[in-house]
């Protein structure tokens, strides 16, 4: 607790990800919640600390003590009264709070204009889904600003095609999981744009640890114009026909979906803009032409025991390929 | 230690060196006496928890820095996986069980435990599942070529566990050891429970049994009824895998959310099985070394028997990030914050015995007032964790493995080296060096504190567990790092430790009956005690026996 | 200091535990309670998820004569005890004989119930969360069933040879509350699959 304090109360180089800096409602309800609950703790440590570091020093045996026992006390009932009650009390006090922090967060009401995404947890990584937009999209999540005079909350609807995950954004809210056969529901409104960063909370195999999220919270306009992009379908053209025939002919086609083209599998990300990305791998590696050479031709360098197998491309063949990956803007 | 050797048959002179120790091992092997099988648990816990800190070693030097390639992912998910295992099951289990087999037959006055066969089967059923669990390095079939041992965490979430998600039979190792070990578990506690109920010796009512006694029966009681949900869960597990089974098929409409509830109403009576032991260590070193009887008996059984009850009623504060409802949230909150109250009133009883007293600083009493600091911040962070929305923060982070490391490391194992050190001299005839004791203690407690308060942090940073790397831009390294210092520390205290065990094993000052001046019935006996414990069944009149004893103008009886 | 174990005080006038069997066979028992209530959980958990395939009340009929079988087997090892108690080890022999018919009457009747369900109707164990919940459960049920009948074969065998007697009852009796719970987990069973779950 006394750690927390500095942390509570400065910024420090973790807040990026720190549970202390909230940047939207849901997880402003949390950090005062929290904030309570560390208050009463604090006080309890500061209250029993003292009296057995009292309790120590005041009776200790010192030297030239004589060898007769103390007084043997067996109990007291009063004393054990008070201390019975008090922390009941604290306890319901907190309890009380707990209850009212809970509803208030978890059981939301959806406003009309609410902006639904569903996400769906994937070895290892993020599928996003706008069903009211036509648009899925994958790792990156960009979502508009919510600010008090025009509320726009996103809301998540959170499902897992293998086994249990959890989206954790820590600035934005606390952490709900993704498990499979179940919906589960999770808001956010951020307050701010800006780029919020988070990963899986829940272990789920080899690479649990580079399942990132990036959440990009964009102004109004600039969140429209993202979806205007996303909508149309990509720009790749007739100088990557090569790389596009690999691309149709190599098996990607069976887990990706490029609109546009006969690539509709769905057990991979879908690449259709790619190159609006800032990472691949869920954003465990920049998206940058090196990289994303590498990536292509041998995933497991870059994250061992992805699922994707490296289709042993030859040169010139990985070369055509990424030109085209490169045009998918 | 060798209070009942074997005759030699027809030895004479020049008994043959080697068919000694043949019949040492002989008799160590076959033996039902509860003391040699509470020394075996204990020894084998120890070891196990040296390995144990290797695979935590090995861990904590892959994440000192971002980006780390010490191991790769594979094996650092299967020292995950391995360690939590490993120091749940081979070494808290075995060691708690095996203290309470040693002293609770000689705390209550009898000669044995009600059943010593099937005590000797526990143990060797323990063990064989360990050496089970660990042939998995060898045996199993990974299939990633980096070895073969589960690594699907110790809670082995579903349906991770699936044969599609976890191929081989990794996961296979993980059930089938801890359910073997569960039958061995089931049936010490069955054991410990009967011998408490039927083989105290006359004047030992109920109401003057040490509080040791009344904790270990607690604690067994508990595990009759929550060792078996995990092995009915995984019964379930297997039938899933092997028969085609969909209990936790999610593609068939089975629930991975009912292998959570199955697994936690297991797990979290599970950790007060294991910290319940060291509260009885406590309860009986305290007053020793406060020179007061503990303060509040009976409320100190209600309180345990209050723990016992209402544990069994908080799982779900595991499951708070599931989407249970907003009611089921709450109610497991009240119910994990309520279970906070007897607990706590324990630490103030604790320091009501402290209070008033001459406290003697000894190394048992050292540990134990460590643990006082300790457990209480440990119970805080609980109550943080318990705060549910706060909990949707902290959960799944680093705040959680800091808060039952704190527990289970500054709580409980520091109970455990309390208890060696107290009752080593029963058990050898020996005692431990204070000065290395001391040493063992400070640079423990040091390294502990370097460690885990520190990884509060990471959590609160939004570090999640069981990652194998983290990103360099997270502000997470530098905090790390400091934890992997304190391993060192730890480190060399163990060593101190183990040092100071084989040193005063040769030439450890003689203990006598009673070297610390106590007042339970295990002092009353030669150290170490003879086979048959008492050689006249003792007849007691007060919680301490031996206390009426040395003061037969003030006995305890009349104050009751 | 050290004290002399040889002055103990005077011991009280009546000192009287329980006996260690019953006591070991309750803690038994309560461990063994705890299983099947997880499996009876699953069971109400996943009543009426089944999507597809055979459900409970196209395919079950209420297993009337094997459940008396198994209950008379509780009456018919209560008088075992009896005699063996009394000393009369030829009754003793002829009730537990009785017993062991009834328990593998009931085990036969599990064979045939379950011979039905698979060829004629279809459910096997792997057909539907009902045929996993279905068949775990009673396949516990029936495994515990077979466990106390080896044990009864095994006083059985002693018995014929001679060696069983009158201070043996108690020990009889002990397996006899083991029985006891194995049908009491039946009455449960019978409630929350044949009734509640049809």
């Amino acid at each position: 607790m006394l750690l927390a304090a500095p942390l509570v109360a400065v910024g420090d180089p973790g807040s990026g990800t720190s549970i202390f800096r909230p940047a939207s409602s849901n997880a402003l309800a949390v950090h005062r919640y929290s904030l309570f609950v560390l208050g009463i703790t604090g006080a309890i440590f500061a209250v029993v600390f003292t009296m057995l570091v009292v309790a120590l020093v005041r009776f200790r045996r010192r030297p030239g003590d004589d060898a007769a026992e103390p007084p043997q006390v067996y109990g007291s009932e009063q004393v054990e009264v008070a201390w019975t009650v008090i922390p009941v009390l604290i306890v319901i006090v907190l309890a009380l709070t707990t209850a009212r922090t809970v509803f208030e967060v978890q059981d939301r009401a959806k406003p009309a204009g609410a902006l639904e995404i569903t996400a769906v947890g994937r070895q290892w990584w993020w599928e996003f889904r706008y069903p009211q937009l036509g648009i899925v999209t994958a790792n990156e999540l960009h979502i508009p600003v919510s600010d008090a005079a025009h509320p726009a909350p996103t809301f998540l609807k959170l499902q897992s095609a293998d086994v249990a995950h959890s989206f954790w954004v820590p600035r934005l809210a606390g952490k709900t999981d993704l498990i499979p056969n179940r919906v589960n529901e999770t808001w956010v409104d951020p307050h701010e744009p800006g780029l919020y960063v988070g990963q899986c909370a829940e272990y789920c195999g080899t690479q649990h640890a580079k399942m990132l999220l990036r959440v990009y919270v964009h102004t109004r306009v600039d969140f429209d114009r993202w979806v205007e992009d996303q909508r149309a379908s990509s720009a790749a053209g007739e100088a990557v026909a090569a790389g596009r025939r690999v691309f149709e002919t190599t098996a990607c086609l069976n887990c990706h979906t490029v609109r546009g083209t006969v690539g509709n599998g769905l057990y991979g990300p879908d690449l259709t803009h790619l190159m609006s990305r800032e990472t691949i791998a869920a954003g465990s590696v920049p998206n940058t032409p090196d990289q994303l050479r590498a990536w292509v031709r041998d995933p497991n360098r870059l994250k061992p025991g992805a699922l994707m197998p490296a289709m042993q491309l030859d040169d010139h063949k990985l070369d055509a390929l990424v030109s085209y990956l490169l045009a998918l803007r | 230690m060798s209070s009942e050797s074997l005759p030699l048959a027809a030895a004479g002179a020049g008994t043959d060196r080697r068919l000694r120790w043949l019949e040492t091992l002989h008799g160590w092997v076959t033996t039902v006496d509860h003391k040699r099988l509470g020394i075996l648990y204990v020894v084998y816990g120890i070891v196990f928890l040296a390995v144990g800190g290797v695979e935590a070693t090995i861990m904590r030097i892959q994440l000192a820095v971002p980006n780390n390639h010490f191991v790769t992912p594979q094996v650092f998910n299967r020292m995950m996986t391995m360690h939590g295992t490993t120091m749940v099951f081979l070494v808290g289990v075995p060691i708690l069980f095996g203290f309470a087999n040693y002293l609770v037959p000689l705390m209550i006055g009898a000669r044995d435990m009600a059943f010593p066969r099937l005590n000797a089967f526990g143990f060797w059923a323990t063990a064989f599942g360990g050496l089970l669990l660990y042939f998995s390095f060898l045996g199993g079939e990974g299939l990633y070529g980096a070895g073969s041992a589960p690594d699907v965490g110790w809670f082995a979430y579903a349906p991770l566990t699936a044969r599609a998600f976890s191929r081989g039979h990794s996961t296979d190792y993980w059930t089938l050891a801890i359910f073997v070990m569960g039958l061995g578990t089931i049936g010490t506690a069955l054991n410990i429970v009967t011998t408490t109920v039927c083989l105290r010796c006359p004047g030992m009512k109920l109401t003057r049994m040490p509080l040791l006694v009344w904790m270990m029966v607690t604690m067994s009681a508990m595990t009759l009824v929550v060792m078996t949900p995990l092995s009915a869960a995984q019964i379930m597990l297997s039938i899933d895998r092997y028969l085609g089974g969909h209990f936790f098929d999610t593609q068939a409409g089975g629930s991975a959310v009912l292998w959570q509830h199955f697994f936690w109403i297991f797990g979290h009576p599970e950790v007060y099985v294991l910290i319940i032991p060291g509260f009885a260590f406590v309860s009986e070193i305290l007053p020793v070394f406060s020179r007061k009887a503990i303060f509040g008996y009976p409320a100190m059984v209600a309180a345990t028997v209050g723990i016992g009850f209402l544990s069994m009623g908080v799982w779900a504060h595991h499951m708070f990030t599931v989407g249970m409802s907003s009611h089921a949230n709450t109610f497991f909150a009240l119910t994990t914050m309520a279970v906070g109250i007897p607990t706590g009133i324990k630490i103030f009883n604790w320091l009501g015995t402290l209070w008033g007293g001459k406290i003697r600083f000894a190394v048992p009493m050292l540990f134990c007032l460590g643990f006082l600091f300790q457990f209480l911040i440990a119970g805080l962070t609980g109550i943080m964790l318990a705060s549910v929305p706060f909990d949707w923060q902290l959960s799944d982070s680093y705040f959680v493995v800091a808060h039952f490391h704190y527990v289970l490391i500054g709580g409980l194992v520091m109970t455990i080296f309390g208890a060696i050190y107290y009752w080593f001299p029963k058990a050898t005839g020996r005692m431990l060096s204070e000065r290395l004791g001391r040493w063992h203690f400070w640079l423990f407690v040091i390294g502990f504190h370097l460690t885990f308060d520190t990884m509060h942090i990471p959590g609160m940073l939004g570090m999640p567990r069981r990652i194998y790397t983290y990103e360099a831009d997270r502000g997470w390294g530098v905090f790390n790092l400091i934890c992997t210092l304190g391993v060192v520390f730890q480190g060399v205290a163990i060593l101190i430790f183990l040092w100071n065990v084989a040193r005063s094993l040769a030439k450890g000052k003689i203990a006598g009956n009673d070297p610390w001046d106590a007042w339970t019935l295990e002092w009353v006996v030669t150290s170490p005690p003879p086979a048959y414990n008492f050689a006249k069944v003792p007849v007691v009149q007060s919680r301490r026996p031996l206390w009426d004893f040395k003061h037969p103008d003030d006995p305890d009886w009349k104050y009751e | 200091m050290s004290v002399r174990a040889d002055a103990w005080p005077r011991p009280p006038e009546t000192w009287r535990l329980p006996s260690r069997g019953p006591v070991g066979m309750a803690c038994l028992i309560l461990a063994e309670a705890a299983i099947f209530t997880i499996f009876v959980v699953a069971y109400l958990f996943y009543l009426g998820k089944s999507a597809t395939g055979p459900q409970p009340k196209d395919v079950l009929e209420f297993p009337l004569l094997m459940s008396l079988c198994l209950f008379s087997s509780s009456a018919t090892i209560t008088f075992a005890v009896d005699a063996l108690r009394k000393g009369k080890l030829g009754a003793f022999r002829a009730w537990w004989a009785a017993t062991i018919a009834l328990a593998v009457a009931f085990l036969a009747g599990t064979g045939l119930e379950w011979r039905h369900l698979i060829v004629d109707k279809g459910l096997t164990i792997r057909t539907n969360l009902f045929g996993t919940t279905y068949y775990s459960l009673v396949g516990l049920h029936a495994f515990h069933v077979i466990v106390g009948t080896l044990f009864f074969l095994v006083v059985l065998g002693l018995a014929l040879a001679g060696r069983v007697a009158r201070e043996h009852a108690e020990r009889t009796h002990v397996l006899a509350l083991y029985w006891h719970f194995v049908d009491a987990v039946w009455v449960v069973v019978l409630t929350v699959v044949y009734v509640i779950g049809r």
